[in-house]
């Protein structure tokens, strides 16, 4: 199956080797398409909403979230990337760095803010993500998007909208690319 | 990384890990609350026994934008005045708390000094005519803004490299960067030995500038100039003086540039320091940036940890999360 280098980004180093697939790209595309309609469904419709994908492995599902809700409903929706690296509480615990540059350019002030990302593990890029956005404007609401919850909250977090709920054990990695999604590994 | 008082401490791979990092800040910096709570109840002192307007705003600028904490220290008002050495009062600072030390002197070296006695990080913020590395960073940084690229680049700096901390620092990074410099100056003005300088020499300013992508125009500093190196600045000015008709003989695309403050009508003409291709403007902007960059790297990224940001994977296997 699959070997990858992983980044800086958790759990930081070595490679990752798959065990298992758990979506294909096709699932992937699939659950996206749910996902939208139950956006649109939850908001009566996408005025007002917008997309924020967290850095990395959000930004390209918020996209195509993105590219999916236009389609449903016809209007253009702004899409915009956080990095939490200076929000992060664990600072001076571990290194940190930002791997991409925020890009927002819009207001956020009065719009509801769904935030995507890959995968929903201890909750604590998610809160570091909700401390930043306050600083973009106060949000009429923040609603949470994740392709996989893999469990092991530390935080009181839970995602609005789920690709799949995937039961696993700490030590195991999950892997979520244009390739689908797998489990498995991660060996120096 | 634990200091930095030299450009050497960096590297070409240090001076582009600066300049990723500067671009989060840059955005941060746009923000309309432009603050990140990055550096929360760390402190940041500043330590200038040599004045200074811009460097000093711009260091403590950058610590709040991090939310750390700011402590200045001024001679003037300070115990320096009743006699109390540099030791002490780097030993004062410590005892009360500091994180990072933010030290100019105007002898060279005494950065260097403070970091064997401090156990917090030493920032040089300029010492003699060493260096001045945040200087240097937040030009390359600019250069790499307005051409894409250093690399094989002709950067020319003129004037008073002599006493220039600054002209230290900018040679070396701009050759860790690709770039190749040319010094324009009076021999006076240059330093008696130039072995080991990735430089070239010219003491024609008007058949260098149409030949370079960058014109870096160094301040005369008259508070250094105790012995008679000119015969007087008119005559500096009229040789190696930045005017309109010497800034007409650049290439479309060449950008002027001055670590300020200017002397206007010396070493630069007011009109060429307004100019359009002159982004001495964009330099103080992109100081704050640059030095938000810097501390975060020293104070919050984990490099103090970790020795180096390479080794930051292989460490990483133990701290998982």
């Amino acid at each position: 199956m699959a070997e990858r280098e992983r980044g800086i980004t958790p759990p930081f180093g070595g490679v990752f080797y798959a065990r298992t697939q758990v979506m294909s790209p096709d699932d992937m595309q699939r659950a996206l398409w749910r996902m939208a309609h139950e956006v649109i469904e939850r908001n009566q419709g996408v005025d007002n909403v917008v997309i924020i994908g967290l850095q990395t492995g959000g930004v390209p599902l918020a996209q195509l979230l993105a590219e999916d809700l236009q389609q449903i409903e016809n209007v253009e929706i702004p899409v915009g990337s956080l990095d939490v690296a200076f929000y992060r509480d664990d600072i001076g615990l571990r290194p940190v760095l930002p791997e991409a540059v925020t890009d927002i350019s819009f207001d956020l002030a009065g719009r509801v803010v769904v935030l995507v990302d890959d995968v929903l593990f201890t909750g604590r890029t998610i809160r570091a993500a909700l401390d930043a956005l306050t600083d973009f404007g106060r949000p009429r609401a923040v609603q949470l998007a994740v392709m996989v919850d893999r469990g092991h909250r530390e935080l009181p977090i839970r995602p609005d909208y789920v690709g799949k709920n995937l039961p696993t054990r700490r030590d195991e990695a999950v892997d979520v690319g244009p390739q689908g999604v797998d489990l498995g590994e991660v060996r120096k | 990384m634990k200091h930095l008082l030299s450009i050497d401490d960096l590297g070409s791979a240090g001076i582009d890990e600066v300049l990723a990092l500067t671009d989060s800040f840059v955005e941060v910096s746009s923000r309309s609350i432009p603050k990140v709570p990055a550096l929360r109840g760390k402190t940041v002192v500043s330590l200038f026994y040599e004045d200074s307007t811009r460097t000093r705003m711009s260091f403590e600028t950058a610590a709040k934008r991090l939310s750390a904490d700011t402590m200045t220290f001024s001679v003037g008002t300070s115990s320096v005045k009743k006699g109390e050495s540099i030791r002490d009062t780097v030993q004062t600072i410590e005892a009360i708390g500091a994180d990072a030390i933010v030290v100019r002197h105007r002898s060279s070296g005494v950065p260097a000094q403070v970091a064997n006695w401090a156990s917090a990080a030493v920032i040089n913020a300029g010492d003699g005519w060493h260096e001045h590395p945040t200087q240097a960073l937040l030009d390359t940084y600019t250069i790499q803004k307005r051409l894409g690229s250093l690399e094989g680049r002709h950067i020319a700096i003129i004037g008073d490299i002599k006493h220039s901390r600054v002209a230290r620092s900018n040679i070396k990074a701009f050759h860790a960067m690709g770039a190749s410099v040319t010094l324009v100056a009076p021999s006076t003005l240059l330093p008696p030995s130039l072995d080991g300088w990735p430089v070239e020499v010219s003491h024609d300013l008007d058949s260098t500038l149409p030949t370079v992508d960058v014109a870096y125009v160094l301040r005369m500093q008259r508070e250094r100039m105790s012995e008679a190196l000119v015969p007087t600045l008119r005559e500096y000015t009229e040789r190696f003086g930045l005017n309109s008709r010497r800034a007409d003989l650049l290439s479309q695309t060449a950008i002027v540039m001055h670590p300020g403050p200017m002397n206007r009508g010396v070493e630069i003409d007011a009109a060429v320091a307004d100019r359009a291709n002159s982004v001495v403007v964009d330099q103080v902007r992109n100081g704050v940036p640059v030095r938000m960059a810097v501390l975060f790297l020293l104070l919050g990224s984990g490099s103090e940890m970790f020795g180096s940001i390479d080794s930051f994977a292989s460490e990483m296997e133990s701290v998982r999360v």
